[in-house]
């Protein structure tokens, strides 16, 4: 049943060029009845027929979150959310199955959401000869989820072959329920906060990894999340395991389409790294951030932790935030083992009405950890950009160092750029740096570029390029290029 | 033909009339010099005639090639193939020379319907030309102006402007600040683009400058409006007697 009628662009047409990945798919959907009971925590573990252990960890979830409140203490402001006015599971009617048989509708979003051609060719069935790639550029494996679902995910054969498994986490649950039995919650347990209980407990999709020991993943891993369906939240929960002395490097991208209704997102990612092993996860967040009015956008409220749990193990976060009505989210490295290192780059935009509440949070506990943070946030139009970051190091992370780094930088004056540093320190040892600087794009400094011929518009995209690049370089080629041009095209308009 | 044509131009600063009725003109392939003490309206009249923000045009008129130049855009001027080194030049952190130069070049080749240089090609012509001005090939690695001295920012912009290739540059007080070595290279990066498809028009303080760069015709500004014009040797004059002699007779 292949079906499905054309996509509709009109939205994008109208708002020419603002946000070009807003766009709906119109597809075939399954839906749980709206609102967020039992019946539906026990209708989403029976849809991805789980096993009963799973199903009593999602309702102990759910009675956790039900005794929580909502936090408060992010300077953002929103109305009430109804959790009960929400769709909490939503996916396409056909299910998901072997690659070439992907509805050619999905096929056709992907392709409009631009991911490279050459998984698109893959995503579409092309012959497996093709994966071996001898001199072909890197590929990069895809897991895409849409809505609850994931729909397809590319590569698993390939990575199979080093012993990688690569795959959707309901697909996991199925496959290698030891594992996912075994780390599941225990870098963000169900009671973590508000938003993580709630996920525990409504989790449909996302990606599970697992490197075995001493494994360096032979490609980019990536996920690649779409929201589509009208008034549902996406609940989605990444596992990435990296074993003894093994590599990854993982990406994700997001988009959904332009609505005047705010839909939530509340993620949960947990990273656990063993002894020597090394992961680098890179986000392009690339929400609908709502119109210049402030009117609908995604609410992203998300949990992201990662544990180094083995000696010199290592996890770099590297964040371009640029979507998003509202953001909620620290992406944190709890540094257990002994040399363990953490990182954080990050860059936040907020332009119009979009408020962002993000930073990290390092807690060292392991003897001679270290940790990076660099914070580029960048603020225009009625923007309201907030650094939220704790150092925290334990008596015993002796020697413990730590080194932070926040930029802030306006254009225009109707902006706010807020930075909230916690440190806490108990090792006498330890040595923690704090940098802060605010600036703003001067007139000076626009007047030059388009004294050389620059448009106001590529003015200021140098600038502010110029002003991320610590961050972007630490991104993955691909992702860099486009993270440069989005920077560019969530400024558009902030100026002149 | 003529490059630069100015009639009575007046323009003021938050509110302060600062230009009070400029006539000025530059045929193509001439190099003029203005002299004035400071305060004199040296530096507003390069801010205008580029297109700065907050230099209030009131009343005259500025034709660049025969177009309406303060109806346009300061990067239309650009891309018209007007040129201003600034007195003080900007610092972009994070933001490489290189990137910079390649970015404005294609800015200009795409307004002149060309085709972008690539990398490749950029760093071939920006070798060449850094040679001929006896640069540091490191200056293309370095951010745009940051941490460079003095000499080095208005050397910057002499490679800028032998790189975008104007038909008229305006070069304010690009000698303030330099040593003899750092005088010398600068002049012969304006002197290298002299011919009769060049203009330029030399905006110093001292003399000193124009013992390098030979004009065809100088001119003084003072309080606002040219007092006095003629060939080299007013410059002479001007060191040896000052500016209030010239004041004093107007």
């Amino acid at each position: 049943m292949p079906a499905v009628t054309e996509t509709i662009d009109t939205v994008q047409s109208v708002t020419e060029g603002a946000y070009k990945w807003g766009f709906q798919t119109d597809i075939e959907m399954d839906f749980a009845p709206k609102g967020l009971n039992e019946d539906i925590v026990r209708f989403i573990s029976k849809k991805k027929n789980e096993p009963e252990w799973l199903l009593e960890w999602r309702l102990k979830a759910f009675a956790l979150w039900k005794k929580m409140e909502e936090p408060r203490w992010a300077a953002v402001s929103y109305p009430p959310i109804d959790y009960q006015d929400a769709y909490y599971y939503a996916a396409p009617k056909e299910g998901p199955k072997s690659l070439d048989e992907v509805d050619p509708e999905l096929l056709r979003t992907y392709e409009k959401l631009g991911i490279p051609l050459k998984e698109q060719a893959w995503l579409a069935g092309v012959s497996p000869q093709q994966e071996g790639g001898e001199g072909r550029s890197m590929p990069i494996a895809v897991d895409a989820v849409f809505d609850s679902v994931s729909v397809a995910t590319t590569f698993k054969e390939r990575l199979a072959k080093d012993g990688i498994i690569f795959c959707p986490i309901s697909e996991a649950v199925q496959d290698h329920p030891d594992l996912v039995r075994q780390y599941l919650g225990s870098v963000v347990p169900q009671g973590d906060n508000f938003y993580a209980a709630l996920n525990s407990a409504v989790f449909t999709d996302g990606s599970f990894v697992y490197i075995p020991k001493g494994v360096r993943c032979p490609m980019e891993l990536s996920t690649y999340f779409r929201i589509n369906a009208k008034s549902t939240g996406q609940f989605e929960r990444t596992l990435i395991i990296a074993d003894a002395g093994s590599h990854v490097s993982y990406l994700e991208g997001c988009t959904a389409p332009m609505r005047d209704e705010n839909q939530l997102h509340a993620a949960v990612v947990e990273l656990v790294a063993l002894d020597d092993a090394t992961i680098k996860y890179s986000t392009v967040q690339n929400w609908y951030p709502g119109d210049a009015e402030g009117r609908g956008g995604i609410y992203n409220f998300v949990t992201k932790r990662a544990q180094c749990r083995g000696a010199r193990s290592k996890v770099s976060w590297t964040q371009v935030e640029t979507g998003s009505a509202i953001t909620w989210k620290y992406p944190s490295c709890i540094l257990l083992g002994d040399d363990s290192v953490g990182e954080f780059y990050s860059v936040a935009i907020t332009n119009n009405r979009q408020q962002a509440d993000t930073g990290t949070k390092m807690i060292h506990l392991g003897k001679r950890t270290t940790s990076t943070i660099v914070s580029k946030g960048i603020s225009a139009g009625r923007g309201q950009n907030t650094y939220r970051g704790l150092v925290r190091i334990a008596p015993a992370a002796s020697a413990a160092r730590n080194f932070t780094q926040c930029d802030s930088l306006l254009i225009g004056d109707q902006c706010g750029a807020h930075t909230v540093p916690y440190i806490e320190n108990r090792c006498i040892s330890a040595k923690v740096e704090h940098e802060a600087t605010t600036s703003r794009i001067a007139e000076d400094q626009l007047f030059y570029c388009r004294s050389r011929g620059l448009t106001q518009e590529d003015a200021v995209g140098l600038i502010v390029n110029g002003f991320c690049r610590e961050v972007l370089k630490e991104l993955p080629m691909e992702f860099a290029v486009e993270a440069q041009k989005l920077l560019q095209i969530s400024l558009e308009g902030s100026v002149g | 033909m003529t490059m630069l044509k100015i009639e009575g131009l007046t323009a003021e600063v938050d509110g302060k009339p600062i230009l009070q009725g400029i006539d000025l003109e530059i045929p193509l392939g001439e190099l003029h010099a203005i002299m004035g003490p400071n305060g004199s309206g040296k530096s507003t009249l390069s801010y205008v005639l580029a297109g700065r923000e907050g230099y209030e045009v009131t009343g005259g008129s500025a034709t660049f090639a025969g177009q309406d130049l303060l109806a346009m855009e300061p990067e239309q001027r650009a891309a018209a193939g007007l040129f201003l080194a600034f007195q003080y030049p900007v610092e972009l952190p994070g933001v490489g020379n290189a990137n910079f130069l390649r970015t404005a070049l294609n800015a200009l080749r795409r307004s002149r319907g060309e085709s972008d240089l690539d990398a490749m090609q950029f760093l071939k012509l920006a070798r060449e030309r850094m040679r001929a001005l006896h640069m540091p090939e490191d200056m293309l690695k370095r951010g745009v102006n940051v941490g460079f001295s003095g000499g080095e920012k208005k050397r910057n912009e002499v490679l800028q402007m032998a790189l975008l290739g104007p038909r008229m540059a305006i070069l304010d007080e690009t000698d303030s600040g330099l040593d003899i070595d750092a005088l010398r290279i600068v002049a012969d990066g304006v002197n290298a683009l002299r011919g009769p498809e060049f203009s330029a028009l030399v905006i110093t303080h001292y003399q000193r400058l124009l013992d390098y760069i030979v004009p065809d015709r100088v001119h003084v500004l003072i309080g606002g409006r040219i007092v006095k014009s003629g060939g080299p040797e007013l410059a002479q004059e001007l060191e040896a007697s000052g500016y209030a002699s010239v004041q004093a007779a107007a």
